[in-house]
């Protein structure tokens, strides 16, 4: 593995061993000094086009850990706002010799764009409304962690799923785990075409939500009211909300997740985050040891097993 | 050898032939039963005295270590599992495979802490261990219990029990196990 762009580039044995190692990590955070020396000397950038802090910091955090050094490129106060292109970006970022780049940006495809012009590992932190594959890894291994394992469990995705690169996937790696997802939507929040997707399809939130393990709501963006995809955020809260009475429906042992920020009284009401089976801030402490998975798999050795192979050396 | 220095040994996915036997499961009995007879005479009792196995191959031995202790003292320690991977010099360098649970649940300040490792060989192992167990606190001393001390040492690190001590060459593999423990070579499949 020399990069982590998309879920889709990784089957569900390479899933399965970057949630094992996730293992170990969550075992070093719980010991009295967190940080370990594994990825001392390397160099982790966090370019970052698109806001977020809960991301960025995860990343950095988890690098940190792992004893790297961690430089943060901020799109404001940098050349780009004096127009520099993100190839140069790229380059100039490249020329002081680091080890590995987590890039998000509003367009989908950056990540793997970028790769060409930098000899780092590349780790995608979100592009567009493509893929976001550290979060649907600390998804899944929050079910994980619950559950045991994700064969035979019921997931159903509840919201945006049209411009979601969580929901894209999670999707792929809740199936590729041997989850079966349902997709809870208006029409006008699904993608015009679910070709191709192992998913079925509810616009019923109350006929699905008595019969699902884990109940994975999405954040609603309010610029979707701007496009009229939803007629109020009222209305959206009252159809596809979490409301009390629907999460009294969920099983004894299902669980409540949503990626944050929470819109408390949108998708999920603020008596329903708060109740112990909703696990929003595990999944967030989660997202720092499968980080520092990702990061280790990356700029760790384990990838050097196949290319120290060939050649033999002792 | 464990199965995970197996797979970090180049070269990577060979097998391990035998070419001879050093010592059989009774010889490394025996030499348990020495090195546990060791470690109370040295420390005068077991008082403050705790056992750290290192993943993988040195955990089983700890433990066999410990049934012993109780045996001579009457005392039960309890094993703490380490595993160094993460504090390795030669990540980067060679396969770390980091896939072992550590688990010490007791508390290393001021107690004489007894590492414990099947084969020493460079040392790394050691040197990466002392760093670990720097993470969980301060020991009053550390020792070092191995069943093979091979040679080939990189760094100034010294075993202060010795199941027996093996001259190698480099490029030839320790296997110790239940069953013994034998010397051979790592061949290409």
């Amino acid at each position: 593995m020399r990069h982590l762009l998309s879920i889709a580039d990784l089957d569900r044995s390479d899933l399965e061993s970057l949630l094992n190692l996730t293992d170990r990590f969550v075992e070093v955070s719980r010991r009295p000094i967190r940080n370990v020396p594994a990825l001392r000397g390397r160099t982790v950038v966090s370019l970052f086009f698109e806001d977020s802090t809960r991301t960025r910091l995860s990343f950095e955090t988890a690098a940190k850990r792992l004893g790297a050094d961690v430089m943060t490129f901020s799109v404001g106060t940098s050349s780009v706002k004096k127009g520099e292109s993100l190839r140069d970006t790229v380059e100039t970022i490249s020329a002081f010799g680091i080890d590995a780049i987590v890039v998000r940006h509003a367009s989908s495809g950056v990540p793997s764009t970028i790769r060409r012009w930098t000899s780092a590992a590349i780790l995608n932190g979100g592009d567009g409304w493509h893929q976001h594959p550290t979060q649907a890894l600390l998804d899944s291994y929050t079910i994980r962690s619950h559950f045991g394992s994700l064969d035979g469990l019921r997931i159903a995705i509840v919201g945006d799923i049209k411009h979601s690169r969580v929901a894209r996937s999670d999707v792929q790696a809740f199936t590729k785990l041997g989850a079966e997802v349902v997709l809870v939507a208006p029409p006008t929040l699904l993608p015009p075409s679910l070709e191709g997707w192992p998913v079925t399809v509810s616009h019923d939130l109350d006929a699905v939500v008595g019969t699902i393990d884990v109940c994975y709501l999405l954040r609603m963006q309010r610029e979707r009211m701007v496009e009229a995809l939803v007629p109020s955020l009222r209305e959206y809260a009252q159809r596809f909300g979490l409301s009390p009475e629907r999460a009294d429906r969920l099983g004894e042992r299902a669980i409540i997740m949503h990626p944050g920020p929470m819109n408390r009284g949108v998708e999920i009401s603020p008596e329903a985050a708060d109740r112990p089976n909703a696990v929003v801030t595990e999944q967030v402490a989660n997202g720092v040891a499968v980080r520092q998975a990702a990061l280790f798999r990356l700029l760790g050795t384990e990838s050097q097993l196949e290319s120290l192979e060939p050649k033999g050396t002792s | 050898m464990a199965d995970r220095e197996r797979r970090g040994t180049p070269p990577y996915g060979g097998e391990f032939v035998a070419r001879s036997v050093v010592m059989d499961s009774d010889d490394l009995t025996r030499a348990i039963r020495r090195m546990a007879h060791e470690i109370v005479e040295h420390n005068h009792g077991l008082d403050g005295v705790e056992l750290i196995g290192l993943q993988t191959g040195g955990v089983p031995l700890a433990r066999l270590i410990a049934d012993d202790l109780e045996e001579i003292e009457g005392v039960r320690l309890d094993v703490g599992v380490l595993d160094v991977a993460f504090y390795r010099d030669d990540i980067g360098i060679r396969p770390v495979l980091a896939e072992e649970v550590t688990e010490i649940a007791f508390d290393v300040d001021a107690k004489t802490v007894v590492l414990v490792d099947d084969v020493l060989f460079t040392g790394r192992t050691i040197r990466a261990a002392l760093d670990a167990l720097g993470a969980y606190g301060r020991p009053r001393s550390v020792q070092l219990a191995v069943m093979i001390d091979r040679g080939h040492r990189e760094l100034p690190i010294r075993p202060d029990y010795v199941g027996k001590n093996l001259p190698t060459r480099r490029d030839e593999v320790v296997d110790v196990s239940p069953e013994g423990v034998r010397l051979g070579e790592m061949v290409r499949r």
